[in-house]
């Protein structure tokens, strides 16, 4: 992929802005919020995901591509008009910014499985996306898939994340949530398909911090069919709670116990019947816990989760008013949008921060 | 007496200008429409008084020495690192690693702080750092803490518990922690022996609260009616023995 740079030392920031009742609002505020904390990242990536900003299209899979050439698309899009049908296929617009340099081709498809295909392969809808995903992430050299999810849509680059914003046109799209991430790459590369939000179907992840557990989890990960293949440790947080979330259909409080397990000290003090469920959790999910530093926000058509490691190291604030509620890694970058908020607050570490539209009681 | 309109200046800036007006003698700064701007009163060593409404970025205060900073709003993240004299009172809550490395002076919290607040603050003879807090804390307070106080009043606080988080004094070596309320045995560190503050130590804590009562207009007699647990270390060398051979 183009651009792949050297690690440079670095911090990051996430921001992410839900309207419990779906209305929607543009791209404007999220951009204003994640640039408030510009100083965390270093220019080496920026992402936002968008959920609502398809509603004429809400029933088709909006399958984001980068590409770094034409050979490459040349590709992919065999493979694609394979195993889809696609009403639209058309280039994500952009603008000129300066700074901005050597982005690949971004495309975007609105499709639907293709039937005989789709039956053939005796999966659900959703699983057969992925697997295409998957297929198109490890076989094909040059492509990329940003994101495949239903009426939502990832736009992420290498740049500062309001270049980014600027770069995609974002004020001109409206979501009833919005996530965003500034990048500050420690330990992989800075690269187009490595900035955030990771995505899978309508999973997406933005992250600060670094997931030390990456090579226990990328193993548990791989014997569910999922290949990791982004070069970053994130993309394993998307494809832990879609095996959860989604395949082993787990209550959401379970997952979250899973990937930040409480410490066996605290088991130990719970009622028995807790404990027998957080001990089980444990033991059957031990592969999926989370070690090491991170705050989170995981997006899903129905609202995020925001969650810390157990041991918080690394900051996350919530806010809340009459309609929305907002989280990011500083408090000031929610004033930014929200001078006046009902309510402020940090969670605890391992404490899942939950925002649903209203009507909604699962994420999933 | 000088305002600086803060909004949508850079940090840089901002803490240029009021560079600046210190070492043209000004002794009182009022920053208005702050939020988020990073390392305010940073390495500062004048007596000067900054008052900063709204909401200050990360790292405020660090290495500051002698400047008395009023936050009208909430702290962020980093706070007072290694501050070395001077005051900080705080009309709100502060975030996570508050007085890291702290080492003389006071800071001052009317709300909750975070995660890891007084991480080896240390204190050295009659330079004794001191970080009261009125609300609630998490965990990790007075981590390898080496010298130094942090009182934690939990004004408005239900349960015990919910006063403090655990891992409270791991590491401790030195300094001491005041806790209004009992704490259990499972929230602090194996380094730590919690005790009833005696009588003449709740005269001492008496002193200290008196100030910040007075700070964020407290009833003095309201916050000492009640237990103070003591957590003080068991040893000055907690891991000596891990060492040698």
């Amino acid at each position: 992929m183009v651009n792949r740079q050297e690690k440079v030392l670095s911090g990051c920031a996430i921001s992410g802005i839900l309207n419990r009742k779906g209305k929607k609002f543009s791209g404007r505020e999220i951009i204003d919020s994640i640039a408030l904390m510009h100083d965390r990242s270093n220019g080496m990536g920026g992402g936002f995901a968008a959920y609502g900003i398809y509603p004429e299209r809400k029933d088709e899979y909006a399958i984001h591509l980068f590409y770094d050439d034409l050979e490459a698309k040349n590709k992919v899009e065999k493979f694609l008009n394979c195993h889809f049908d696609i009403s639209v296929g058309e280039v994500v617009p952009t603008r000129e910014i300066s700074s901005i340099e050597d982005s690949p081709l971004i495309w975007r498809y609105f499709s639907k499985p293709e039937e005989q295909k789709l039956s053939a392969s005796g999966l659900e809808e959703d699983e057969y996306v992925a697997q295409c995903v998957m297929n198109i992430n490890s076989d094909y050299q040059g492509a990329f898939v940003v994101s495949s999810g239903k009426n939502m849509g990832v736009f992420k680059g290498v740049g500062y994340p309001e270049e980014i914003g600027e770069f995609y046109k974002l004020e001109e799209y409206e979501a009833y949530l919005w996530t965003a991430h500034g990048r500050f790459p420690t330990n992989t590369p800075g690269w187009w398909g490595g900035a955030h939000p990771f995505t899978l179907l309508d999973w997406s992840i933005v992250h600060n911090g670094e997931i030390s557990s990456y090579g226990a989890n990328k193993r548990y990960l791989e014997m569910f069919g999922y290949k990791c293949s982004m070069m970053t440790d994130t993309e394993a947080i998307t494809y832990l709670f879609d095996l959860m979330l989604r395949k082993h259909d787990l209550p959401l409080e379970v997952a979250v116990k899973a990937v930040a397990a409480p410490l066996w000290s605290e088991i130990e003090r719970m009622e028995v019947e807790e404990q027998q469920l957080v001990k089980s959790i444990r033991q059957v999910y031990s592969s999926a816990l989370l070690n090491g530093p991170f705050s989170i926000i995981l997006g899903h058509q129905n609202g995020f989760i925001a969650l810390n490691d157990r041991i918080k190291l690394r900051p996350l604030v919530v806010a809340e008013d009459e309609e929305r509620i907002y989280v990011a890694s500083e408090e000031s970058a929610i004033r930014e949008i929200c001078a006046d908020p009902d309510k402020v607050w940090s969670p605890r570490g391992g404490e899942a921060v939950i925002g649903l539209l209203e009507g909604r009681s699962e994420i999933e | 007496m000088a305002k600086i309109d803060a909004q949508g200046v850079y940090y840089r800036e901002l803490n240029e200008q009021v560079k600046e007006l210190v070492a043209a003698g000004e002794k009182e700064i009022i920053l208005d429409n702050v939020n988020g701007q990073r390392y305010i009163g940073d390495g500062l060593a004048k007596e000067v008084k900054i008052e900063i409404n709204g909401t200050p970025g990360n790292d405020l205060a660090a290495f500051t020495d002698g400047v008395e900073l009023v936050v009208n709003g909430n702290g962020q993240d980093g706070i007072a690192n290694t501050m070395n004299a001077g005051k900080l009172v705080i009309h709100g809550n502060a975030g996570d690693i508050l007085g890291y490395s702290m080492r003389g002076g006071k800071v001052y919290i009317k709300g909750d702080v975070g995660y890891r607040v007084g991480i080896h603050m240390k204190g050295y003879q009659q330079q004794q750092p001191t970080i009261i807090v009125g609300g609630t804390a998490g965990d990790f307070f007075g981590e390898y803490m080496a010298g130094g106080r942090l009182i934690l009043l939990g004004l408005k606080s239900g349960p015990a518990e919910a006063v403090i988080g655990n891992h409270v004094g791991v590491g401790m070596h030195g300094g001491e922690i005041y806790i209004r309320g009992t704490v259990e045995d499972y929230q602090v560190g194996l380094e730590v022996q919690v005790s009833e503050a005696t009588a003449g130590e709740l005269e001492e804590l008496r002193e200290y609260l008196a100030d910040y009562c007075q700070e964020f207009d407290l009833d003095l007699e309201e916050v000492m009616a009640a237990k103070f647990s003591k957590l003080a270390p068991v040893s000055s060398r907690p891991y000596g023995n891990m060492y040698a051979y």
